[in-house]
């Protein structure tokens, strides 16, 4: 195009060596965070598309979980009366739900994310763990729109935040690293086995029933005092301490998570740390498979 | 400039094969796989493992490219080429081998990858530039000329599914055509669009050629890749056949596609009613044989044998182009040619055919005979041989390049007057 192109010097090479890798490999993250731009257009995009030609628009971050709340207040609340730690049951089972819909959107999407990617994994290179982490961290704007709401219910039932909701933060970063963990393993075992497609909503389905967001934890570990188990026992479910340390941090009131919160970031890690090296370990033959 | 920038050593990769579905397994496959393993094992004993389950795609290439090259991979469909890109890409992985690469790598496998149909093209602009490795403020800065590039500045806000299938490529290319790395590769993108688009594209891969960037292009356009690349690869049946020049190479290929058969008569000359022997082609100046200038004329000699009785013969020499187009068949009897009447024996034939001014590139020659009163084997051919023509060169496919002499001079005013 130009006459006066002078190729310019770049003292600095890189040399990719490429030969076949053996064994687990390093996760190699400083690479995700050199494709940080690509993770924020994949991100944007998915907020973008879905929520392009819908009438409700962002709305529909707050429908889905207010609607589960008020199916849930009318018939577990009102007539199986499972209790609420002495909570007006709305906001309690809102409060669950908000966390809960987060990670169930969340593993939904990225256990299908590296199919429904197929044509980028298999024409360009990345770094993999690119696709699922934006598949649950687009989840972060439907949770801020419901997290908004959130306080307006509060208002509503005047109940005030206390100095609690400054463990806000960390218990959002658990969340986010419980849903990537399970997230990163179903996407990767979902391009080898695809019967983890049909697995998952069920799957789901049925993790929602041994997560206190129906009903209060405190039930649990009653029962399990009386099989003379301890309590934290629940916490080996990592979404238990998420979900019960989200209704303390927001409402203030309710027990204190001890044991269950700590055994849940425990298992947290662990899930993240296996899934992620699963994943890599498994991306290489992601391109001739998917 | 010498320096190297990819080095590929006995790079290998082994494909399963089989239908669609046994690419991947169900967990049930494969619990039930595990359960059988030890039985399989004690049946399999002695015998060996099926063939055909596994397939190398690829097998112990090695070549070197040297920064700045512009480098043709060519082979026949399933030879390799898409493979061994997808490797120096790290789409895939090897199975054996390695390979070396020197430099910031960009990869264009695909025109439009990772495209949204709901999306603007503003906003697929920016998309796909992230998706091939560019950084935002980079796409920015070449914002407006990607879009005049495209031209589509009428419809950047737009989503791109009311688009027509050429603003759709025109766009898809254009960002492709605006990454700036050292090492380019590209398989196939030339296929796309209509006649118009194409030049443009190889305009523009012209343009990335001489700014000294390394380029790996994989096409079946031989057109387009005699005129962009100076050296080649041919991979066949996932190993390398040669690499070396790109005339060769193309020739190479042309002749394993078939294009330059030997005949089957040619071998039977000897003893059938007549045949050709080595059909032998030079032009004045060009020392390589088979390879003429655009402008000189060039000699065609070969043996015709007449191995029976004949009242006589019509020799004809055809040039076809690689689309197999025929670009003149010219006929003479052996009446013109003095011979009569003919008798068993070897004659020497010599053809000069004037400068023709072909648009340059490759075509074949061969000579086909029918002998008078032979009803049983009405023709014979000769061997198809390369003519590789220099000079000159239109991208359109046209079949002529003539030198023509030029003049324009302004219309003096006062000569309507």
């Amino acid at each position: 195009m130009s006459a006066v192109a002078v190729p310019e010097i770049r003292h600095e090479v890189p040399v990719i060596h490429i030969r076949p890798s053996k064994g687990w490999a390093s996760l190699r993250l400083d690479e995700v965070w050199a494709y940080r731009e690509l993770l924020y257009f994949l991100i944007w995009r998915d907020v973008k598309v879905r929520y392009k030609q819908t009438v409700l628009g962002a709305a529909w971050a707050v429908l889905q979980p207010l609607m589960t709340m008020v199916v849930f207040t009318i018939f577990f609340g009102r007539l199986a009366n499972v209790g609420s730690d002495g909570l007006p049951y709305p906001i309690f089972s809102y409060a669950g739900l908000l966390s809960w819909t987060f990670f169930a959107d969340g593993i939904n999407k990225s256990s299908q994310s590296l199919v429904s990617s197929s044509n980028l994994v298999r024409k360009i290179y990345f770094p993999r763990l690119v696709i699922p982490g934006s598949s649950v961290l687009s989840g972060l704007v439907d949770f801020g729109v419901a997290f908004v709401f959130m306080f307006g219910l509060m208002a509503y039932y005047r109940v005030w935040p206390t100095m609690t909701v400054l463990a806000m933060p960390l218990l959002l970063l658990l969340l986010v690293s419980a849903t990537m963990g399970v997230g990163l393993w179903l996407a990767a075992l979902n391009v080898e086995y695809r019967d983890v497609r049909y697995v998952v909503p069920f799957f789901v389905q049925l993790w929602l029933f041994v997560t206190p967001v129906i009903y209060p934890a405190s039930k649990v570990s009653a029962k399990l005092a009386e099989m003379g188990l301890p309590a934290w026992i629940y916490g080996l479910n990592p979404m238990a301490g998420v979900v019960e340390g989200f209704r303390w941090s927001l409402l203030g009131r309710g027990p204190k998570p001890g044991s269950v919160l700590l055994v849940s970031v425990l298992v947290t890690v662990f899930l993240l740390v296996s899934g992620a090296f699963y994943f890599r370990r498994m991306e290489r033959t992601f391109a001739d498979v998917v | 400039m010498s320096a190297g920038a990819i080095r590929v050593r006995d790079l290998g990769k082994e494909f399963r094969i089989g239908s669609q579905r046994s690419n991947y397994k169900t967990i049930r496959e494969t619990v039930v796989g595990l359960a059988a393993a030890p039985y399989r094992r004690l049946v399999r004993r002695g015998k060996s493992r099926p063939s055909g389950e596994k397939v190398w795609a690829l097998k112990g290439v090695s070549f070197d490219v040297n920064a700045g090259e512009v480098v043709g991979v060519i082979g026949r469909n399933g030879a390799g080429k898409s493979t061994l890109l997808k490797i120096l890409s790290r789409i895939t992985e090897p199975t054996t081998g390695s390979a070396e690469i020197h430099g910031r790598v960009g990869s264009l496998l695909e025109v439009g990858t990772g495209f949204h149909e709901e999306l603007t093209g503003r906003e697929n602009l920016f998309l796909n530039g992230a998706i091939l490795g560019m950084k935002r403020s980079e796409i920015l800065r070449k914002f407006d000329e990607i879009v005049a590039f495209a031209e589509i500045d009428r419809f950047i806000d737009t989503p791109v599914k009311h688009y027509s299938t050429g603003m759709y490529l025109r766009l898809a290319f254009a960002v492709a055509a605006h990454l700036e790395p050292e090492i380019l590769l590209v398989d196939e993108v030339l296929a796309v669009g209509d006649v118009a688009f194409q030049k443009k594209c190889l305009g523009k891969m012209e343009d990335v050629a001489k700014l000294g960037r390394t380029v790996l292009l994989v096409s079946h356009n031989m057109a387009a890749v005699r005129s962009l690349c100076t050296r080649g690869i041919v991979l066949d049946a996932g190993g390398l056949a040669i690499s070396g020049d790109i005339g060769s190479c193309v020739e190479t290929y042309f002749k394993m596609i078939g294009a330059f058969q030997e005949s089957s008569d040619a071998s039977a000359g000897r003893t059938g009613s007549a045949g050709f022997g080595k059909v032998s082609l030079s032009g004045r100046a060009s020392k390589t044989s088979n390879t003429i200038h655009q402008s000189e004329p060039c000699e065609v000699s070969t043996l015709f044998r007449v191995g029976t009785d004949t009242a006589g013969f019509q020799i004809v020499c055809i040039v076809e182009d690689m689309q197999g187009r025929i670009v003149f068949r010219i006929g003479h009897d052996s009446q013109a040619l003095g011979l009569s009447p003919v008798t068993i024996g070897e004659y020497e034939l010599k053809l000069t055919i004037p400068a023709l001014w072909l648009n340059a590139g490759l075509y074949s020659l061969h000579f086909r005979a029918f002998l008078w009163g032979d009803r049983s084997s009405p023709r014979y051919d000769s061997d198809k041989v390369p003519l590789d023509v220099t000079g000159g060169h239109s991208e359109v496919d046209s079949i002529l390049h003539p030198e023509a002499s030029w003049m324009m001079v302004p219309v003096v005013e006062s000569a309507v007057k």
